[in-house]
């Protein structure tokens, strides 16, 4: 016999119910559904974080102080231990570096024509755009001499320039900065949003010891920084780099062997790498327990095929009478228990996919349907059918001949 | 054709071991219209069961044109009973979501014929048995009289050498059984060989010997046309 006659069989089996067959692969239409939705969440949030930790700028180290050190250090160094000091011999000592960025950083509010607005103002040197992968889109950033003078000038996010004066040009205009006059000198480019709702546009640069001086607070001492962001040359030294600075950094502190770091290094490729890996391992648990539910829909499988297999006794048995081998009333119910399952992955694909769309355009939460998910879910769906068809398959073809056809 | 030496059934029912078939020896030659009858018990259902190849004998042997079909496999059982065997049931046994034609052309669709060869010759059957105009109908849109004779068109599909039915009238009124049995007569005439289990003399009758049961034994074995 022909092996497509086989599967037309399955197919007008399942047709014949169609209510009861739908019904029947709801689990599976479920169960897929909630994969393909949780691997598309996991996935949108993996590309989201990407996005905004590359934002940050490319090749890049980030050097913080350590405050894990014991209460006498912390009384000795007030929790202060990067200095602009350590910028300058990085700068001057470590090789393959593109740019040493120092930063400290205040919350202030601005005001300017009658208009107020709070934003983080950074106190920064110029290469700061370097290492953050920032450009200026009008105007100009201060320069060396400007940022050593502590100049009273100003870089602007976009929307600290929205916010303060709308649709007319920022360039020149006076901001109060606690109560300090500034003058707006430049616009960035914008960066647009960071992912998980932070505003990368809604910032202000001024020269580092104006900042830090006026703003960032009295309290600390007058070379502290809060930052220091080094930028690599390229990807590969990035590592060599990081060693390279901690090492200076160890002796510029004067941390003897087996002390503590004072300080610490983050590689923008190793956070990265391990949020993905943190994500990932999210994903695959929220799929896992999606997972299950394609488990129970094929257990609903293997109910209906059971209860189809007693049903249609006599139709086996006839089949065998006018010639069907076991084989054949087999493999014709595996398919109709595959046929099933794969009816309730399609529909789960697209109630899947649509779903992740929707998440994606109403709620706040990215998601991106990966590629594989079509191919995963419809295989996934063929093999519940198969596994749990198997049984009731295997009880439709052992069946005798002349007891399913005495069989009312 | 069918040479049968000696054939033993015997099943088990909890410890009991029930002898359905004690010893038969049958030979039924091509062209025949054989009626086995009995009471029930008698063991002439399990005959058929075995000459339609859908039992094994427990001893003996089940010749059937040379070959032993008691030793058959489950598969050359299978292809046996399509090839060689057509089946006829009390209950007619059509398949109630197909309709007439489909009815006919699934034997065939096991024969691993073209959709359009077995259409042509499931049509040609069922113009045979008088159903020409009824081909589309399904099994609840027929009459008894004619499921019974979509089902004997079914049985004709594959060309079997051997007709078996059981009790094929009984579950017929007279008149439509008499239609029935008018068209074993015309196939036999044809050519075909047919067994029919009945417990219904006037069935009996009809045939042109006549194979008697009782407690799985052949008690008599008369030729001659009856009625």
């Amino acid at each position: 016999m022909k092996s497509f006659e086989l599967v037309r069989f399955a197919l007008g089996a399942i047709v014949a119910h169609p209510m009861r067959s739908v019904l029947t692969s709801l689990g599976v239409v479920i169960g897929v559904a909630a994969v393909v939705m949780m691997t598309s969440i996991g996935l949108g949030a993996q590309q989201r974080v990407t996005q905004a930790i590359s934002g940050l700028g490319s090749n890049l180290i980030i050097v913080t102080p350590n405050f894990q050190r014991g209460p006498v250090a912390q009384a000795a160094g007030g929790g202060v231990s990067l200095r602009d000091g350590d910028a300058t011999a990085i700068a001057k000592q470590v090789e393959n570096v593109a740019a040493v960025a120092p930063l400290v950083r205040g919350q202030a509010q601005l005001a300017s024509d009658g208009a107020n607005w709070n934003s983080q103002i950074q106190g920064v040197t110029p290469d700061y755009l370097i290492a953050r992968d920032l450009k200026i889109a009008s105007g100009r950033m201060f320069d060396e001499n400007e940022a050593r003078q502590g100049r009273k000038v100003l870089v602007v996010g976009p929307t600290v320039a929205r916010e303060l004066w709308g649709d007319s040009d920022p360039i020149g205009r006076r901001v109060r900065v606690r109560s300090v006059p500034f003058e707006v000198i430049g616009v960035l480019e914008s960066k647009g949003q960071a992912g998980f709702g932070q505003d990368q546009d809604d910032v202000v640069l001024g020269p580092l010891s104006a900042v830090r001086s006026r703003i960032a607070g009295r309290r600390s001492r007058g070379d502290a920084v809060q930052t220091i962001y080094v930028k690599a040359t390229d990807e590969d030294s990035l590592d060599r780099v990081q060693e390279d600075v901690t090492n200076l950094l160890r002796d510029q502190h004067k941390i003897r062997q087996g002390d503590d770091d004072d300080f610490q290094t983050q590689n923008m490729a190793s956070i990265l790498a391990a949020s993905q890996a943190a994500i990932g391992t999210f994903t695959v648990l929220l799929a896992a327990v999606a997972g299950v539910s394609l488990v129970v829909g094929g257990v609903g499988i293997m109910n209906i095929m059971l209860v189809a297999v007693t049903e249609r006794t006599r139709e086996i048995g006839l089949r065998m009478a006018v010639g069907a081998k076991r084989s054949h009333i087999l493999i014709q119910f595996a398919l109709e228990s595959i046929a099933l399952s794969l009816v309730g992955g399609l529909i789960g694909l697209t109630i899947g996919v649509l779903g992740a769309f929707a998440i994606a355009k109403l709620g706040q939460w990215p998601a991106a349907v990966p590629a594989w998910a079509g191919p995963l879910a419809l295989g996934f769906s063929v093999i519940v059918g198969l596994v749990f068809g198997a049984y009731p398959s295997w009880r439709a073809a052992r069946l005798d001949p002349i007891e399913a056809l005495r069989r009312e | 054709m069918i040479d049968i030496q000696d054939l033993k059934k015997v099943y088990i029912m909890g410890e009991e071991e029930v002898s359905a078939l004690a010893g038969v020896s049958l030979q039924i030659a091509r062209g025949e219209y054989v009626a086995v009858i009995g009471p029930s018990g008698s063991g002439k259902s399990t005959l058929m069961n075995i000459l339609g190849g859908l039992d094994r004998p427990t001893a003996g042997v089940y010749g059937f044109e040379g070959d032993d079909v008691g030793q058959f496999t489950d598969d050359e059982l299978a292809d046996f009973r399509r090839r060689r065997i057509g089946f006829v049931f009390q209950s007619f046994q059509l398949l109630p979501r197909l309709t007439a034609l489909q009815n006919v052309e699934l034997p065939m669709v096991y024969a691993g014929m073209s959709p359009k060869d077995r259409r042509a010759r499931a049509a040609e059957l069922l113009e045979r048995v008088g159903l020409g105009a009824r081909m589309g109908h399904r099994p609840t849109q027929l009459s008894g009289g004619q499921q019974q004779r979509v089902a004997i068109a079914r049985s004709l599909a594959n060309k079997p050498d051997l007709l078996l039915a059981d009790e094929p009238t009984g579950a017929l009124d007279t008149h439509t059984g008499e239609e029935v049995l008018a068209l074993f007569e015309e196939l036999n005439a044809g050519g075909l060989t047919l067994a029919i289990v009945t417990h219904d003399p006037e069935v009996a009758d009809m045939a042109h010997r006549r194979v008697a049961f009782r407690d799985g034994l052949i008690v008599s074995d008369e030729r001659g046309r009856k009625a």
